[in-house]
């Protein structure tokens, strides 16, 4: 499709002027965000598996990132490996558990690992506990790149996106992403044409989990810091918000979802609790009259313009 | 002073007191999920917050009105029943024919607004409320505060009251009958949908009488709600939500666990509900007393 050619042309020349008109850090952490909201789509959005226990792979990361940095003295690319390493074990390690109920069930176990990892992170030495683990230093990124520099550093975070996006986009229009379409749709079906659905979907988990930990620990490099949020219930809830604002389902919905959350969160940030309420509120809206998310009810109306006769 | 396994007993039946009142509130809370969902098919997110609620309504009661306690147990499930049955006729209705993952988001929003709002109002620190029953008995190997007595066995006696409302009513039949064929009952004449919104009031009702005992023992806040409904969660993991019985067995002993946990390895007691929920996965994936579909 041309058109969506043009489209990403338009957003890669827009990230790559964005630190013109805003600034980066709050970019980096958008883009964070939206890496971690797309990794967490490829889930719900791909395989119909609803995790409410994200959180756990991108906190965890955040801290695996800042404990190799930190206390291990290891260059920032160990660090980014050992996030997405320790994700992806902490994700086959759930994720074969999870997958054993399917459904609201599986929302619910994950939620309650991730709150079981919640748990271990408030007791464990490494994490810092309540204070987390602040002041991760930012080396130079392969000995040569100053991520000191804010400017920088967003066009690394950008990088990391955009290899995140791309992976996921090669998942999807794999044939092994065919197959998780498959299973999402009828899994008695994939079943009976000799798919090991269990398979798939522990695999998809694992990347999702891998992925969202790629997110995790980049946030990590990015704010310098570690903290209980990130591993929290609410961090699990703002993910599926976004990807629910975005468009469940299409593969940019997400990143649209995690800027206009994040932008909505940046400018709320003095009024406290109200950034709960809103939230809340979004999600009740959206449930009830949104469904298909802002990507979602823009391509109808596309398609609806296009052919206005059906 | 005799010990067992080097543990003094005043600490032992201290923490299974402790885990018995624990499990009367995840007993409480389960239920009324497990009833929520069989009926709606909608796993109650908001519960954590209607339990909170529940708390406010007795805390409030008695701070402006001077209800005492005795009232508040009445009054407050029904005034925070009602407010479920009005959310249930204005929104929950409209997502029933969506997949249970709606449900499941619609309320987690409805938790965030509600627990947001009383923060706003109250603040997130808690406030006392006042013991009913003060005073307790020395049983010689422990000692025994009265209220947390009281607490046991009002707990056991709700959720024994209602299982038999529901196994051993007529109106209990309808409801359970509706469950499983929701078009043949309406076909006998029975109005589901009023069936459906009294089914809802009475979940969130038991979730706020669990949180107007739980006022006396624990702080009354904002957020008294929020990982307690995440525990219960991994509670009607464990034990399958196809049988009210097994709801409230396995809250009870699920609490007990977590005390014992406190006594032989208190790190891991914030845990423990969590390592068992892995294994019951492992070995029964469908739950202790859940149905495999």
């Amino acid at each position: 499709m041309t058109s969506q050619r043009v489209g990403y042309a338009i957003l890669i020349v827009l990230a790559l002027v964005a630190p013109a008109f805003a600034y980066p850090v709050f970019l980096m952490k958008a883009l964070c965000f939206a890496l971690f909201a797309c990794a967490f789509n490829l889930l719900l959005g791909y395989v119909g598996l609803m995790s409410f226990g994200h959180a756990m792979f991108f906190g965890m990361a955040g801290y695996f990132y800042g404990h190799v940095v930190k206390a291990w003295n290891m260059p920032p690319e160990i660090g980014l490996l050992a996030g997405v390493a320790g994700a992806a074990v902490l994700g086959l390690v759930t994720g074969a558990l999870a997958i054993r109920r399917q459904g609201i069930y599986f929302a619910m176990i994950t939620l309650a690992f991730a709150q079981m990892v919640y748990f271990f992170c408030v007791q464990a030495p490494f994490t810092g506990g309540e204070d987390g683990l602040q002041g991760i230093p930012r080396k130079p990124l392969f000995g040569v790149i100053p991520t000191k520099d804010d400017l920088v550093l967003y066009y690394v975070v950008l990088a990391i996106f955009l290899f995140g996006y791309a992976a996921i986009y090669r998942f999807i229009y794999s044939p092994f992403g065919q197959v998780l379409k498959a299973i999402r749709d009828n899994e008695q079906r994939a079943l009976s044409l000799g798919y090991e659905a269990d398979r798939y979907k522990l695999l998809a988990f694992v990347l999702s989990a891998a992925l969202a930990g790629l997110a995790g620990a980049t946030k990590a490099m990015v704010q310098q810091f570690a903290t209980l949020t990130d591993v929290a219930a609410s961090t699990s809830g703002e993910v599926v918000l976004m990807a629910l604002v975005g468009g469940l389902g299409t593969i940019i919905g997400p990143v649209v979802g995690a800027f206009i959350i994040v932008t909505m969160q940046n400018y709320l940030a003095g009024f406290g609790q109200f950034v709960l309420v809103i939230q809340g509120a979004i999600f009740v809206v959206i449930v009830l009259a949104f469904r298909k998310g802002v990507v979602g009810e823009v391509m109808d109306w596309w398609k609806r313009r296009r052919s206005p006769s059906t | 002073m005799f010990e067992l396994l080097g543990i003094p007993p005043q600490a032992l039946f201290g923490q299974l007191l402790l885990g018995l009142i624990n499990g009367a509130f995840y007993a409480m809370l389960s239920l009324g999920l497990a009833v929520i969902f069989g009926m709606l098919n909608v796993i109650n997110f908001t519960h954590g917050a209607q339990y909170m609620m529940g708390a406010f309504a007795a805390w409030l009661l008695l701070g402006y009105l001077d209800v005492p306690f005795w009232a508040s147990l009445v009054l407050a499930p029904l005034i925070v029943g009602l407010i479920g049955i009005v959310i249930e006729k204005l929104l929950l209705k409209r997502i029933y024919h969506l997949d249970h993952l709606y449900g499941f988001l619609l309320t987690f929003g409805m938790a965030l607004v509600i627990e947001g709002l009383f923060q706003l109002q109250w603040g997130s620190s808690g406030a006392p409320y006042p013991n009913p029953i003060p005073g307790g008995y020395n049983l010689g190997f422990m000692f025994l505060p009265a209220y947390r007595g009281f607490v046991v066995i009002a707990a056991l006696v709700i959720c024994l009251a209602t299982w038999y409302g529901i196994e051993r009513t007529k109106l209990g039949a309808y409801l359970r009958a509706a469950t499983e064929n929701p078009t043949l009952v309406r076909a006998f004449g029975i109005n589901v949908p009023r069936l459906i919104t009294l089914t809802y009031g009475l979940g969130v009702a038991l979730a706020a009488l669990a949180g107007v005992l739980a006022a006396p023992i624990q702080q009354v806040s904002a957020l008294m709600g929020t990982n307690l409904v995440l525990v219960v969660f991994a509670v009607v993991v464990i034990g399958g939500m196809g049988s009210i019985m097994g709801s409230i067995v396995t809250g009870f002993g699920l609490g007990v666990i977590e005390g014992l946990t406190k006594v032989f390895y208190p790190p891991a007691s914030n845990t423990v509900i969590f390592v068992v929920m892995a294994i019951v996965l492992l070995v029964k994936p469908a739950g202790l007393f859940g149905q495999t579909k």
